[in-house]
């Protein structure tokens, strides 16, 4: 009846089955009772009310019987969730960082990857972490929802139990590119996951330090490396090109010197380049030192 | 009860004052003519909102770029629940009804302190012009949602500090009408009307009045903390400066969960008013209805965690929050136990505000019912944060409490200004907003459960169809409200001459003439029963 996407389907399917059904349940008989007093008790058919004296028995009945329902519905729905608070000793463990707008995992290893494979009928635990803001590790098929919140470490945990693409979602709101943080989890068996994973890169520890200083204030989440166009200008070949921008109104041309750079990152809201939205920046002002806005420069005089 | 002198009598309306004109509104003491300023500032504002909410079903009835740029959508939603929520749902039926017929109900010539009230208003005036000033200031209209979550709220770059301050203004507002009503109640009630002879929307009103007294100070603060974390860095909320998000989500619940609770307690008020009407029979469980209204508030304020499930809360947290959710649903069941029960053997009188009680208790069920599923944490992972959670507030916000307030509106419009509205254009109306909200809301339930995120700006192909019923819906409501609106224009500017009592009520405010003179009772009334003595 349910289906085996992950070991908790049943859990949470089931609690929404009996409570889903006690609500509709609920409704219906609330919706017939009124139909039938509102048509046996109208006023044509019936002119003069007939008083009635509180019923004490009654009203005790009524205020019991439902006091003891929801604890039973409570219960239900805690048996369901307690699993997956229990995360078995000899889980896999894997990193998935959310970033605006971007789901990136890293495996034992130190191995790194854009899709979240996982080996079936394996559990894994996944550790929750954010560069930024607060982001959502939503897999809908799984019933998996759990914050990634910047400064904690959360987790979640399941057992893969079918084969295939299963999409990754950011379910809590963190800024204009939200509806597009999406990923793919794709579920292997054992020996492609170990083939996989043998073939996925190292993470890049040693690359160019003004990438690290990009990386690390997530401006390649808006600004991309290889020319294509994101909420923000691309980077790549971006340094003594001629850029169109409007300040305080105006349309001028500039040369994108150091000067330039430097003030798109203090003062982000001053100069827009045509065709791209004011105030979708903050101003890094006080987050990046002079001295890293230098290697920034350096950084991107080579993307040619 | 009290026969009024009729020879002396001059309307609320037609006094003349101190001050003429349009002074005799701005500097009225009349807790009448303060209601009335909060119902046209609140209309005009539930437009601006309704709209919003419209130009978002548009963008979303294709998937990718509709209308606007996801910007604009963030800005578009965030915006409307600020709207939605602090100027209209929350303020709504206590501030336009609550002083209108707080006093009334309880024989009282006023509230406790009229200046107060006054202040309230122009408070209330200030906090929305600084909060649709957002919309159009450089930086642009917030972008953070109408929950301002951290650390996004303090990092980006649009109009949060004002939107937040706007919030803060609106606060005190809030919280000096919680006061003034708290103690009209205690104070001003006439002979004889003992707590047990009040009627149960002043019940309902008092339960509200202290959650707004209590809660409200703890958003103020933490707003605050807001503000003063993007001007100077303090690092309360933000983990790169040495903060904690999630003191954030348990501040910002701590009251914005009771004030779900402020909206909706006394939208059931209203309806334990109108049932009896017009039913013309004695509420069933007078004294349970009015105290699970405080035990709804009470146990209100202890169940924000539940906003909370996926934020990384410890077990305990997480098990304690979601059996206090499940038992604040007991005392709502109650009062609809009590309601069905007084329908019972009475006289029904299918008139609009019987329709829109009607439609209250269906709606409200849907609302609370899919309530337990995000109450219950093993569903809570599926739904939370997803479209149907959107279905779910909206079920019980304006299913519950706009269907509410539309049926007081109808209830009580004869007394408030001696006319009466067209029943036939009414009833169609309501025919046409029960339709058009089912058709927009309840799709986001699948919507919801399949997976498809609140907060998006676009959403897979195969989540369309879901999509373009909501907005056809989002069409048809939006016709049957405009059509209600003209409706009740019309009926208080032309209607026919409505009698005192049109719908044979039992409580105070029918037994003085319509509209009421400026202090309600000319003579002063004693009262020595229950208030629905039908028989």
């Amino acid at each position: 009846m349910f289906s085996n996407a992950s070991n908790f389907v049943h859990g949470s399917d089931m609690s929404t089955f009996i409570i889903g059904g006690f609500a509709v349940f609920i409704l219906v008989s609330f919706t017939i009772i009124m139909i039938l007093f509102v048509v046996k008790f109208n006023r044509k058919r019936n002119p003069k009310a007939t008083q009635v004296k509180d019923n004490v028995m009654l009203e005790a009945t009524w205020i019991t019987l439902p006091t003891l329902l929801v604890i039973f519905m409570f219960y239900i729905g805690w048996e369901g969730f307690l699993p997956m608070r229990q995360d078995p000793k000899d889980a896999m463990h894997v990193k998935a960082i959310g970033r605006m707008w971007k789901w990136s995992f890293e495996y034992p290893g130190n191995k790194t990857s854009d899709t979240l494979v996982l080996p079936i009928d394996k559990s894994v635990r996944v550790d929750l972490l954010s560069k930024d803001v607060i982001h959502g590790f939503f897999v809908p098929a799984f019933r998996i929802k759990e914050d990634c919140v910047p400064g904690k470490n959360n987790y979640c945990w399941f057992i893969p139990g079918e084969l295939g693409d299963f999409d990754l979602i950011c379910s809590a709101y963190c800024g204009v590119s939200h509806s597009y943080m999406t990923a793919v989890i794709r579920i292997v068996p054992q020996d492609e996951f170990d083939k996989w994973l043998t073939a996925q890169k190292f993470k890049t520890a040693g690359k160019n330090l003004g990438y690290q200083v990009l990386d690390k204030n997530g401006c390649v989440a808006c600004h991309s490396l290889d020319g294509s166009k994101s909420v923000g200008p691309t980077f790549l070949g971006l340094y003594g090109s001629n850029v169109e921008i409007t300040t305080n109104g105006t349309d001028h041309k500039v040369i994108a010197d150091n000067s330039y750079i430097t003030t798109s990152i203090l003062e982000p809201n001053k100069d827009i380049v045509k065709g791209f939205s004011p105030n979708i920046m903050q101003s890094y002002k006080g987050m990046i030192t002079d001295k890293d806005i230098q290697t920034v420069v350096e950084y991107l005089k080579t993307l040619k | 009860m009290t026969e009024t002198k009729k020879i002396e009598y001059v309307s609320y309306l037609d006094r003349q004052g101190e001050y003429k004109g349009i002074f005799s509104w701005i500097f009225t003491l009349d807790h009448k003519r303060i209601g009335l300023m909060y119902l046209y500032a609140i209309m005009v504002l539930f437009f601006v909102g309704a709209i919003m909410g419209l130009l978002m079903r548009v963008e979303l009835i294709a998937p990718g770029e509709t209308i606007m740029k996801a910007q604009t959508y963030n800005g578009l939603f965030t915006v409307h629940g600020i709207i939605m929520i602090f100027m209209v749902v929350i303020p709504g039926l206590s501030v336009i009804f609550g002083n209108f017929f707080l006093p009334i109900l309880i024989g009282a010539k006023d509230v406790a302190f009229p200046k107060l009230n006054r202040l309230s208003f122009w408070i209330y005036i200030t906090g929305c012009i600084l909060a649709i000033s957002t919309q159009f200031l450089k930086k642009g209209p917030p972008d953070t949602g109408w929950s301002f979550y951290a650390p996004y709220s303090t990092t980006t770059g649009t109009n949060v500090i004002m939107a937040t301050f706007a919030a803060f203004v609106l606060g005190f507002s809030s919280i000096l009408t919680g006061l003034n009503f708290i103690v009209t109640i205690h104070q001003m009630r006439a002979p004889g009307m003992k707590f047990f002879n009040m009627p149960l929307f002043s019940w309902a009103i008092y339960a509200t009045a202290w959650t707004q007294l209590l809660a409200t100070p703890i958003i103020g603060i933490t707003l605050l903390m807001l503000i003063a974390e993007r001007l100077f860095g303090i690092g309360f909320f933000n983990p790169a400066l040495g903060g904690d998000p999630v003191l954030f989500q348990h501040l910002f619940w701590i009251y914005s969960h009771p004030a779900v609770y402020i909206m909706i307690l006394p939208a059931l008020g209203v309806i334990s008013e109108i049932i009896p009407t017009f039913c013309q029979k004695k509420i069933y469980g007078y004294k349970a209805i009015a105290f699970s209204s405080i035990a709804i508030a009470g146990v209100g304020f202890l169940v924000w965690g539940h906003h909370m499930f996926t934020s990384g809360m410890s077990d305990q947290a997480r098990w304690f929050f979601s059996l206090l959710t499940f038992l604040v649903a007991v005392p709502s069941a109650i009062k609809v136990f009590n309601w069905l029960a007084t329908m019972y053997k009475g006289s029904i009188d299918l008139k609009p505000p019987f329709l829109y009680a009607l439609a209250f208790i269906f709606l409200f069920t849907i609302g609370g019912t899919t309530g337990l599923l995000l109450g219950s944490v093993a569903t809570n992972v599926q739904v939370h944060d997803t479209a149907f959670v959107v279905a779910h507030f909206h079920y019980i916000i304006f299913g519950g409490m706009g269907f509410a307030f539309f049926g007081a509106i109808h209830y009580w419009l004869p007394k408030m200004y001696g006319r009466m509205y067209n029943m036939k254009r009414a009833t169609i109306a309501w025919g046409i907003n029960f339709v058009g909200f089912n058709l927009l809301y309840f799709p986001q339930f699948i919507l919801g459960f399949e997976g498809v995120p609140r907060r998006y700006y676009d959403y897979l192909p195969q989540f369309q169809t879901g999509q373009v019923i909501s907005t056809i819906g989002g069409f048809i409501l939006i016709a049957g409200l405009i059509l209600m609106v003209i409706n009740l224009v019309q009926g208080a500017r032309h209607g026919e001459i409505a009698p005192a009592n049109p719908w044979q009520g039992s409580t105070l405010e029918w037994q003085i003439p319509s509209p009421p003179s400026l202090e309600n009772f000319d003579e002063a009334p004693v009262i020595k029963k229950n208030p629905y003595d039908y028989k």
